[in-house]
């Protein structure tokens, strides 16, 4: 009997704290974990920005396993989350299925778009980026070669390799671009063993700029660059930190912007759909103490010409997506 | 050989099993600053404290049943199968081309037809190194597990080939067809206002499970069939003096095996995934091994140990969510139960042993002290 009542009294306890933990933001990252040193890190980074400065709390879930999807949706929106901000276009589905169940809920997905009345859609235009990296990657580059490696390969990633191209040609027409991918499974995700031989790969064929669009496998890509006396370009968070004097500069994707918003505007989360460019600095080339040396006068006013002429309209990036095709490169 | 009771033996020995490995997990969460009471709460109450908790436990333990009886099945027959793992992919692969390629106008007729496929899919999986060790010597672990490989890199060559649908960026099938989809606990269960198990993966496939645990039973004690496979898993010479082809035993408890893990497909990829993703098992082969192994491969002790599985991972799962335990340190603990119950066995055994036949002897003693006394 007594054991009953410890239980129900234990029950009672938890069903406080849940309360109390009402209302809060939650965030779920995708299978890469949020030390991923890219995307995931860069949402948490945002969530993080966000409680120093308000001081606030959130409920936070690194995933085990696809099944665990849905279920850790549904747990949040059931305790009172809101809203539910996901990192990975891996949430499509479960979103899709389960936004309905919980209309109160504001949810937020990042790199996917999920038509829902209570869903807020955050893609990026990363083949505007992608375009800047890739007239750095042309103009810094001495053998005429620059190359691109890709982790999974998807539409999404191909969008990144397709600007890249198309930037480089921009800058010089001459221009040779490699483009290899990781492989076809999310394992490529997180393989910079493999990331580390096609740099060589590629180098062996000329190449002495690349630019990963590859997660965990970055790691690999951007150290083989490193030392081979290439020039890596990061992608997602700012990795210029990560080999002074042999990142070239970062394709910085603004993930943990949205979240940092998402989680600031709370309840109040306008649903639809947002495309950032480089006119909203949802991307951008990055440019600290570690790559100034790196990156000459003559870039910085190439890049800058570009991004107007981008935000202008004047140039177009071509968008993979649009029509799963790519005229300035072939996979 | 009998040194312990029965209820021993089947009760006392997996209890402090657990008993350790909780202990130990305590300890692990005490050392990186977390309260174990409070985890422990959480985990039961995430896992057995409503309805929603019990339909994801469920929905564990129903993969665990399958792949703990494929496993059961062969330790039988003394045959080590290791490669439930690949043989339940191939069951995912049978059900997903059952449900994806075949008009059904109810779900209960696309039930049984995707079993059937998925046993069928296992148990191809399972044949060919079943043959291989029947006519060939080669050991069933090795090949069994390298089979995994191959049923691995095979589902990854179709989902990101043939099965994926055309402008999808996740290597997986289509949703299957609406009336393919299995009734949830949700469905089955809920009357009226009050909605049980909601969202929760449970489905009508546990009670296949349920139905596949009597049927091995009775199979295995009830038929001649089982008493040549387990008489062949005592002793192979014995059995081949009494008559029973090795080859035929081997093969059969190594269909059977294969099946089952095979339909294990029809809850996680027809009840809940609806379509076949990449990974569907997640290592739900290798826990069976465990799960046998602490059930001492009989279907009701695979059962129980199935829902101790099961409440692992849903409970591991609530931890994830409502603590700041991170989730590697979440398999350590499922680990350590794993360590524990299967590998460790006798480490509690034996004292255990020794205990009871300690406590045997004092009759002994005692007698003879008595005769001393009345020598004096």
């Amino acid at each position: 009997m007594s054991i009953m009542h410890k239980l129900f009294g234990a029950t009672a306890a938890l069903a406080l704290t849940a309360g109390a933990a009402a209302a809060d933001p939650a965030i779920v990252f995708d299978l890469g974990g949020k030390f991923d040193k890219s995307f995931n890190e860069s949402a948490f980074n945002g969530a993080t920005r966000w409680a120093e400065e308000t001081g606030g709390t959130f409920a936070e879930v690194e995933l085990q396993s696809d099944a665990q999807r849905e279920q850790a949706l549904r747990r949040f929106a059931e305790s009172g989350a809101n809203p539910i901000v996901m990192a990975g276009f891996s949430f499509a589905t479960p979103l899709g299925d389960i936004a309905g169940d919980y209309p109160d809920t504001k949810f937020v997905i990042i790199d996917a778009v999920v038509e829902a009345p209570n869903v807020k859609s955050v893609v990026f235009n990363e083949e505007q980026g992608s375009y800047l990296v890739g007239m750095m990657a042309a103009m810094a580059s001495e053998t005429g070669t620059v190359s691109f490696v890709g982790g999974m390969d998807i539409p999404l990633i191909r969008k990144f390799g397709c600007g890249y191209a198309q930037g480089a040609m921009a800058a010089d027409p001459e221009v040779e671009v490699i483009a290899n991918m990781t492989g076809t499974t999310p394992a490529a995700w997180n393989d910079p063993v493999k990331g580390t031989e096609l740099v060589l790969a590629q180098k062996s064929q000329g190449s002495d700029v690349v630019f990963h669009a590859a997660g965990g496998t970055g790691v690999g890509v951007l150290q083989a660059a490193a030392d081979n006396d290439m020039l890596g370009i990061g992608v997602d968070a700012n990795q210029n930190y990560t080999h002074p004097g042999s990142v070239l500069t970062s394709m910085v994707k603004r993930v943990d912007n949205v979240v940092y918003d998402a989680f600031t505007a709370g309840e109040a989360v306008e649903p639809g759909i947002a495309s950032l460019g480089l006119a909203d600095d949802g991307v951008s080339a990055a440019m600290d103490e570690y790559n100034e040396e790196l990156v000459t006068a003559e870039m910085m006013t190439a890049i800058e010409e570009a991004t107007q002429q981008i935000i202008d309209g004047e140039i177009e990036v071509h968008d993979y997506m649009s029509d799963e095709s790519c005229p300035s490169l072939s996979f | 050989m009998d040194a312990m009771p029965k209820w021993a033996e089947v009760v006392l020995v997996p209890l402090i099993s657990l008993l350790l490995a909780a202990i130990l997990s305590a300890l692990v969460i005490l050392a990186i600053g977390e309260s174990p009471w409070e985890a422990l709460k959480l985990m039961v109450d995430g896992a057995l404290g409503s309805t929603y908790g019990w339909g994801y436990t469920l929905y564990y333990a129903t993969n665990f049943i399958f792949t703990g009886l494929a496993v059961a099945i062969a330790f039988h027959a003394r045959m080590f199968n290791i490669g439930g793992e690949g043989q339940a992919v191939l069951g995912g692969l049978g059900v997903a081309l059952v449900c994806l390629f075949i008009p059904f106008p109810h779900w209960s007729l696309a039930l049984i037809a995707s079993a059937c496929g998925a046993a069928l899919f296992g148990a191809a999986w399972a044949f060919i190194p079943a043959i291989l060790q029947a006519k060939r010597g080669s050991h069933i672990v090795i090949t069994t597990i390298m089979f995994n490989f191959i049923a691995a890199a095979l589902l990854n060559y179709l989902l990101v080939g043939a099965l994926k649908p055309a402008g999808s960026m996740e290597p997986a099938t289509g949703r299957f067809p609406e009336t393919t989809h299995l009734p949830s606990f949700q469905d089955m269960f809920s009357f009226g206002e009050a909605t049980l198990f909601r969202g929760a993966p449970a489905n009508i496939s546990f009670f296949v499970a349920l139905a596949a645990c009597v049927a091995l039973w009775a199979l295995i004690w009830r038929t001649r069939l089982g008493y040549e496979l387990r008489a062949f898993g005592h002793s192979e010479s014995a059995a081949r003096y009494a008559g029973i082809s090795p080859t035929k035993i081997i093969v059969i408890s190594m269909l059977i095996s294969g099946g089952l893990a095979g339909m294990m497909a029809i809850n996680n990829v027809q009840g809940e995934a609806e379509r076949l993703v990449l990974n569907a098992v997640e290592g739900a082969g290798f826990i069976g091994i465990a799960v046998a192994l602490m059930g001492r491969s009989h279907p009701f002790g695979v059962l129980l140990a199935a829902l101790l599985f099961g409440f692992l991972y849903q409970g591991g799962a609530e931890l994830a969510l409502w603590t700041s335990i991170p989730r590697e340190l979440i398999v350590v603990i499922q680990a350590l139960v794993i360590l524990f119950t299967g590998a460790l066995d006798n480490m509690v055994r034996m004292p255990l042993e020794n205990l009871f036949l300690m406590r045997r002897r004092p009759p002994g003693p005692d007698r003879k002290s008595t005769s001393a006394e009345g020598a004096r």
